[in-house]
């Protein structure tokens, strides 16, 4: 039977080839336009550690001094030098990194690249498990290296492919600031998005293409990037280790609830005992967020973003209730037909079928022809300059939204058209001619 | 045209269904198209504000050392005389931040060391030469003369050990924020404190200078310039003042001559005002093409329905219109008719459509922190949407006035 009404719905399509592609167009334009947008707001607002993310936790102290004190306010988004090395040496978490970003000058030894500055992370030995980065060749450095202050580094895949063709780098020299480091690892293809452990490089930025331990960058003053905030006497920028200033991202691991429980508890008594020696001034005012509930405290996806998805969304509603208006218009059209149809014997329910299957079809089209424009549609996002225009494309849970998307509308769509025409009484259709 | 309204709402009632389907949708076309016209304006207003620096004429240029060593500050007096001496600079400043930059450095500020909150929180900019460079207008006072100023790491070292020695004394600050501090008086010769020891006395007022972070039109013009020398470092900027015509080669002269005179030095960043601008209001220009985009799709999704529903109605009811074309009526009466129709299937559209475009602002103010939809932009949706209907139906109604009045005596 289904083959049947199949063959009357094309039948019937083909008869008004104008009003068809108009329906299949405005279908089409609605989910494109909705799977685009919300493939973007997807991408953006992804977890980006996925099964890792809820055990990673950014600890939240207040170092600051009275001034402008407001009870229940925010405490600062980063930490001071002393507190990241404070917590950093407790190791009262399962893992641990301390960490900023910063640019380098790199000097390749090929004369025919020309020196260029490359944005660089100064952290320690715990960044790389804990964050789960990939390696490709060699390894990452360890807590004694973070202690010795050594020289070494370690590399991005697209550093690597760019100053040594993509071989093997570990143990050449590299120089950067005029220092000869060490590469001692190359990462592997590895890109957080949003990116979370630092949101100051900018929400969506690309990761770093340098690593090098925090203590050796402090001890040889590269050069920091990144928000810097400063109460009291304010910023010094040649003594950032006592000057009063947040500037240093603290990350930690902790594998259990429990855990995380107990380590809130930690940096109470650790606010505590720094109140008690005169360090901090304000009453104790932590927090531990884990990486959702740190990118949702900053709103990190752009507000744009959701209202394109809201205008999209919008915009296939008009396009459904377009298309609902005009089936219904035809389909009331053929009511002598339908007519005819079951005063031959067809029940209701099977006339019903029929023009469900009718407004399938259309629906399957649009679905089809919609996926193509919200491919195109991503393309164009991707020509965008905005940073977070690459990451813009398709996966296999928004593919099958869009086209679940795509049917579910427009059978919904179909709905009440085929309900309200099999509602035809024959005799009066028949009668009427 | 009045007699026809009774056969046509009467019509209209037949096919409730599907004249509130075209309702339905003219209505949320109108809301929607309401709201985004208002957003585009809104982004545009903001696109275009003024920044108070003479934009066509300036260029800025940023500057990585590979290797740290010599002395910042007298680098930075050696690399803004090389740059004066570049043809076609007319004046060059460096500074720690450029308006529209995004990146900034930032002040909160008191009128009085004891205040507990500050009053305003005001870009900082720290530098020399800037508002000659900038082409900033000084509406009262003085500018910043040579006697003022004092080097960025003894005005640093004076903070650390708490005293006031060595600090700046003086700074110009815009009009924005003066009327912010002190409210209706007068600014010149007034103390602001950006920490409880360090005062400045106001000697100059600016009349605009956006700060670098300008995302709030309320605070985007707070901004205090303070006479620093500025040593030479990857954060700071020197900018060049020129013609409008002479920049890209002028910004291509200076960095020749800076690479020359230091070959271990690399340009991080050399731009144009212009295209600072550009790069700053970006998102909100991607974001108005967008809504464009939205707008004129919903039109035309929306134009078409109605030509298409017509086009049905047209062709259902030829015999009906065969019968009144041969009981005497003109064709003329049966373009008004469907003219009508369409009207009034427009008319409830829009009133239904002021209503959710009422809705529509109130969730938008909601959550994106916008203004009240002004009253103006409904009845200009109306007549739009209107406009629209009347053009969309014409085609089929045309084509029903041309029925001929023997298609009465066929059976249909």
């Amino acid at each position: 039977m289904f083959t049947y009404y199949l063959d009357l719905a094309l039948r019937s399509l083909s008869r008004n080839k104008a009003l068809t592609a108009l329906m299949v167009l405005a279908i089409a334009l609605g989910i494109g336009a909705c799977m685009t947008t919300l493939t973007v707001l997807h991408v953006l607002s992804g977890d980006p550690l996925p099964g890792k993310s809820a055990q990673l936790y950014y600890p939240q102290l207040d170092p600051r001094d009275m001034d402008g004190y407001q009870p229940g306010g925010d405490p600062p988004s980063q930490v001071t030098w002393i507190d990241g090395m404070n917590l950093l040496h407790a190791k009262r978490a399962d893992r641990q990194a301390l960490m900023t970003g910063g640019a380098v000058p790199v000097q390749p030894a090929q004369s025919a690249i020309e020196p260029f500055f490359e944005n660089a992370r100064y952290t320690t030995a715990d960044f790389f498990p804990m964050f789960d980065v990939p390696m490709l060749y060699g390894r990452a450095w360890s807590a004694a290296d973070d202690e010795g202050s050594a020289r070494v580094a370690v590399i991005s895949r697209k550093l690597n492919d760019k100053l040594f063709q993509g071989r093997d780098s570990t143990g050449q020299t590299l120089r950067m600031n005029d220092v000869a480091f060490r590469v001692i690892g190359v990462l592997d293809q590895w890109r957080m998005s949003p990116h979370f452990y630092d949101l100051n490089s900018g929400n969506y930025a690309e990761d770093e293409g340098v690593y090098v331990p925090l203590t050796t960058a402090k001890d040889m003053k590269l050069a920091r990037n990144g928000s810097t905030d400063c109460w009291g006497k304010g910023s010094d920028p040649d003594h950032m280790d006592t000057a009063p200033c947040v500037w240093l991202q603290f990350w930690v691991q902790l594998d259990t609830p429990a855990k995380a429980a107990a380590y809130k508890q930690f940096l109470v008594h650790y606010s505590q005992e720094q109140k008690a020696l005169g360090r901090f001034q304000r009453p104790p005012n932590v927090r531990l967020p884990d990486v959702m509930g740190w990118l949702d405290y900053n709103k990190v996806v752009p507000g744009d973003v959701r209202l394109q998805a809201w205008l999209a969304l919008g915009f296939l509603l008009v396009c459904l209730v377009n298309t609902v208006g005009l089936m219904l218009a035809k389909f009331l059209r053929r009511s002598s037909e339908l007519g005819v149809r079951r005063a031959l014997g067809a029940s209701r329910r099977e006339v019903f079928m029929q023009l469900l299957v009718e407004s399938g079809v259309i629906g399957l089209t649009g679905g089809i022809a919609g996926l193509l424009l919200a491919l195109l549609g991503l393309w164009l996002v991707r020509k965008q300059p905005s940073d977070y225009a690459a990451l813009a494309h398709l996966d296999l849970p928004m593919l099958l939204t869009t086209f679940l998307l795509a049917v579910g509308a427009t059978l919904l769509a179909g709905l009440l058209p085929a309900w309200r025409a099999c509602q035809v009484t024959p005799a009066l259709q028949l009668k009427s001619n | 045209m009045s007699t026809d309204i009774g056969p046509i709402v009467s019509t209209l009632r037949r096919h409730r269904t599907t004249a509130w389907l075209l309702v339905l949708e003219i209505a949320l076309t109108c809301a929607i198209v309401c709201n985004a016209v208002f957003l585009i304006g809104q982004r545009l207003d903001r696109v275009n504000m003024p920044s108070g620096v003479a934009e066509q004429e300036l260029v800025q240029i940023q500057l990585g050392d590979l290797a740290a060593g010599k002395d910042r500050y007298a680098r930075a007096q050696e690399d803004m005389a090389l740059l004066r001496q570049v043809p076609g600079v007319q004046s060059v400043a460096i500074t720690n931040q450029v308006p529209f930059g995004g990146s900034s450095s930032n002040s909160n500020l008191r009128i009085d060391p004891s205040q507990h909150d500050p009053v305003a929180n005001a870009a900082t900019y720290l530098g020399e030469n800037l508002p000659q460079t900038l082409g900033t207008r000084l509406v009262a006072g003085r500018k910043l003369a040579p006697g003022d100023y004092v080097n960025a790491d003894v005005a640093v070292d004076a903070l650390n050990r708490g005293r006031t020695e060595g600090l700046p004394t003086v700074a110009v600050i815009t009009r924005a924020l003066a009327e912010r501090l002190w409210p209706g008086q007068e600014p010149l010769g007034r103390m602001v404190y950006l920490t409880d020891k360090a005062g400045v006395r106001v000697v100059g007022v600016l009349d605009t200078l956006v700060r670098p972070n300008a995302y709030r039109d309320a605070t985007a013009q707070y901004a205090v310039i303070l006479p620093l020398h500025m040593g030479a470092d990857k954060d700071e900027s020197y900018l060049l003042r020129t013609r409008p015509q002479d920049r890209q080669r002028v910004l291509a002269a200076a960095v020749a001559a800076l690479h020359k005179a230091d070959p271990q030095r690399v340009v991080t960043r050399k731009r144009t005002f212009a295209e600072v601008r550009q790069e700053f209001f970006r998102s909100d220009r991607e974001m108005a093409g967008t809504l464009v985009g939205v707008c004129i799709a919903l039109l035309t999704v929306t134009a078409l329905g109605i030509v298409g529903l017509a086009s049905f109605w047209v062709s259902q009811r030829r015999r009906t219109i065969g019968v009144r074309r041969a009981l005497g009526a003109t064709r003329a009466d049966i373009l008004r008719y469907f003219q009508t129709e369409n009207f009034l299937l427009a008319t409830a559209g829009i009133v239904l459509g002021m209503v959710l475009a009422y809705g529509l602002n109130l969730f938008l103010m909601a959550h994106y922190e916008l203004p009240r939809l002004p009253i103006g932009y409904l009845p200009a949706g109306a007549l739009a949407l209107w406009l629209l209907g009347q053009l969309a139906v014409l085609g089929p109604a045309l084509r029903a006035a041309e029925v001929p009045p023997v298609v009465a005596t066929r059976s249909a």
